[in-house]
């Protein structure tokens, strides 16, 4: 189908992170019209997987709110979710796109009024929790999704428990009979805000993240901290439920590494120094976190940050990147193996938890972009050579929220420059 | 002082990050340590040597010549290659190791009755005098490397592992007459010969 939701005129938004949201609401706010697409079925991103915010350890909540209300005051922004764009044909101001829409099961009726949820007694693997804990097969992504409409996992479309999350629904917002759809779109300009992804974890062999239970990654960690996390919010430890009092933190897990990552993550050496925060509101004096690392990268403003956290008698600093991780297997506890650059000691120290520090790898990577999109060696995007399509936020470079926010603004001006030519080129 | 070391302190003066960046195998990847400790913390031989790769090479570009030349570290090494396996810069570092040893030998400034060096060395002589290894005159010569009565010692010690190895047809008896020889002994021994005097003219080792 062909689809006339989009013209020459439309700027097309890939990703409906914190950077997509803003790129979007920039360009609608100057009058311009906007198409959102999101693959997965709600808006939001990685950042609404986050506990707190560095560096004013405000909740992420906030600043999704401004933006989702934003986006509903906003009738030039339309947003497709579960939506993936398969092809990109044409140039600069004059695209064809190709979106491939997946099924939701569920109509615009929704009222999230969570019956088919209880209906239905599939659980599949939690995604806004990265896999820790599980959710009903008929549910709703997370408490500020938006949409805010349930989502019926395809596993239980064509048996009976898709039957009951029907029967259950007192709107009929439950239509098991829908299909993948193909769409067809004019857009004028792209910008490319698919943010990133956690760098898998399991390729660091010698840390044995698939071998230990108690090494977890950071955004693990989050989900933890988090009240709406698979623990309520309490540092227990996986292997056992304990209360994890002795966290270690391993910078650099899959960063500025050849063998992994090539590229320094920038962001996590802060969102490691914000975690032990976490541990230190847990515990209080009883808490104790220990950061592995080779520098510690706080630019600018971040630095007071870093200077605070420094003084905090709770944590301490160890100049070595791990070099392996045991396990003591009567206790559970993880052992780090290494030397201390300062001195070049060689210590064996065990902790409650470890927590990896894992680098940002761009969600693209492995994902066939079109040919004319131009990426840097560790595929984050720079933009395309017709100068049609731009990078934005945590796409283009491993970003922190206000930076990515800054660049996605760009990222939107530079678009509603390539639709302003084409309309002044359509009036002459 | 031997001639060549003479020189080389000439030369560089105070830079020894320079000199090792000219004469040592690989060397001139030392700069691009970025200290990061992986390297020491996987050793298997860490505990038991003094200086780790990633202290050698501070050292190295802290000037430390003597230190380092005259360190029996780099002679410990297995080459087991662990350390290039996970080091994040991905430097070679099991070959500069190699490299340190080799060039502080050729200085004189190796230590003396390091056990790896002296197998090292009775390896060479015997290679070059053929052009093939005698494993016979080679296992030989390191039993009674520290004189006759130990020599003795050491040869009913190994014993078992000598017939094993005889049994597999890897150790012939007879090798004591001379041995398998290089079709062309003489040309392998010029080779050798000229690749010594390219190297010690590039190296000013001469
Ligand atoms: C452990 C950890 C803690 C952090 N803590 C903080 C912090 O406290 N403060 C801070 O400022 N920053 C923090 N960050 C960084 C922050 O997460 C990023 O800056 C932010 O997520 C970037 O937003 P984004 O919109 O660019 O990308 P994302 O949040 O990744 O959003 C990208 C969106 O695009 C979608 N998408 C991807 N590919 C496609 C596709 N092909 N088609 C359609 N949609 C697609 C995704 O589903 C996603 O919704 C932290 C990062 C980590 C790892
Ligand atoms: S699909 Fe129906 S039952 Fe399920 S949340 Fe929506 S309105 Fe409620
Ligand atoms: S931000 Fe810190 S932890 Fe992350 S890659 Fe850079 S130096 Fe390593
Ligand atoms: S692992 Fe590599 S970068 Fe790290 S200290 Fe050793 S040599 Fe240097
Ligand atoms: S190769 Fe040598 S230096 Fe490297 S880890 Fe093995 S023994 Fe140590």
């Amino acid at each position: 189908m062909t689809a006339s939701i989009a013209t020459n005129q439309t700027i097309l938004v890939v990703g409906g992170g914190i950077s997509g949201m803003t790129a979007a609401l920039e360009a609608a706010e100057c009058g311009k019209q906007v198409l959102l697409v999101e693959k997965t079925p709600t808006l939001g991103g990685r950042t609404a997987q986050l506990y707190r915010y560095f560096p004013k350890m405000c909740h992420p909540t906030c600043g999704m709110e401004i933006n989702l209300k934003r986006i509903k005051g906003n009738p030039n922004v339309r947003v497709m979710t579960m939506t993936q764009v398969v092809a990109v044909a044409g140039s600069r101001g004059d695209y064809s796109v190709t979106l491939k829409v997946a099924p939701r099961y569920v109509n615009e009726n929704c009222t999230a009024c969570g019956k088919c949820g209880e209906a239905v007694k599939s659980e599949i693997p939690d995604a806004y929790n990265y896999g820790l804990g599980k959710v009903k097969a008929a549910y709703l992504p997370h408490t500020m999704a938006y949409p805010q409409r349930y989502v019926i996992d395809a596993s239980i479309v064509g048996t009976p428990e898709g039957e009951a999350a029907k029967a259950a629904c007192p709107v009929n917002a439950v239509d098991l009979g829908m299909q993948e759809e193909a769409v067809e779109i004019k857009v004028g300009a792209v910008v490319w805000a698919t943010g990133w992804r956690p760098f898998d974890a399991n390729k660091i062999q010698p840390y044995g993240y698939d071998r230990f239970a108690n090494v977890i990654t950071s955004v693990e960690f989050e989900r933890l901290a988090d009240p709406h996390g698979p623990t309520g919010g309490k540092l227990l430890r996986p292997s056992d439920g304990k209360e994890a009092k002795n966290v270690a933190f391993i910078q650099c897990a899959g960063s500025r590494d050849e063998n992994y990552l090539r590229h320094c993550s920038r962001i996590c050496c802060m969102a490691s120094l914000k975690q032990t925060q976490y541990v230190r509101e847990a515990w209080g004096d009883e808490g104790k976190s220990t950061v592995y690392y080779i520098d510690i990268r706080a630019i600018d403003r971040f630095e007071d940050f870093y200077a605070n956290v420094w003084k905090d008698p709770t944590v301490s600093f160890v100049k070595s990147k791990v070099a392996r991780i045991a396990e003591n297997e009567a206790n559970g506890n993880p052992v780090l193996h290494g030397v201390n650059t300062e001195g070049y000691h060689r210590y064996a120290t065990e902790h409650d938890l470890v927590v990896l520090a894992v680098g940002m790898e761009p969600e693209v990577t492995g994902v066939k972009l079109p040919a004319d999109i131009v990426m840097d060696s560790s595929n984050f995007i720079e933009g395309s050579k017709d100068g049609g399509m731009f990078g934005a936020g945590a796409a283009s470079s491993p970003l922190d929220v206000n930076r990515a926010v800054q660049s996605a603004t760009a990222a939107s001006l530079k678009a509603i420059q390539v639709i302003h030519k084409n309309a002044s080129t359509e009036a002459a | 002082m031997s001639n060549a070391n003479q020189q080389a302190v000439a030369k560089y003066k105070n830079n020894f990050l320079k000199e090792v960046e000219a004469n040592v195998e690989e060397g001139h990847w030392v700069k691009m340590c970025m200290q990061c400790g992986v390297c020491a913390g996987s050793c298997p031989l860490g505990p038991h040597w003094e200086h780790s790769p990633q202290k050698i090479f501070m050292m190295i570009r802290a000037g430390k010549r003597e230190e380092v030349l005259g360190s029996d570290s780099m002679w410990m090494c297995t080459s087991c290659y662990n350390c290039i396996v996970r080091c994040p810069r991905k430097l070679p570092i099991t070959h500069i190791m190699h490299g340190l040893a080799n060039y502080s030998h050729r200085l004189g400034l190796a230590p003396k009755g390091q056990p790896t060096r002296e197998i090292a060395k009775l390896f060479w002589d015997n290679l070059v005098k053929t052009g093939r290894v005698n494993e016979l005159k080679f296992s030989l010569a390191m039993y009674f490397k520290d004189g006759f009565g130990q020599g003795v010692k050491n040869a009913m010690a190994m014993q078992g592992i000598g017939l094993g190895l005889m049994k597999a047809g890897r150790l012939n008896p007879m090798e004591i007459f001379g041995g398998h020889v290089c079709k062309d002994k003489s040309g392998v021994q010029k080779m050798i010969a000229k690749a010594r005097e390219i190297e010690d003219r590039r190296k000013s080792l001469a």
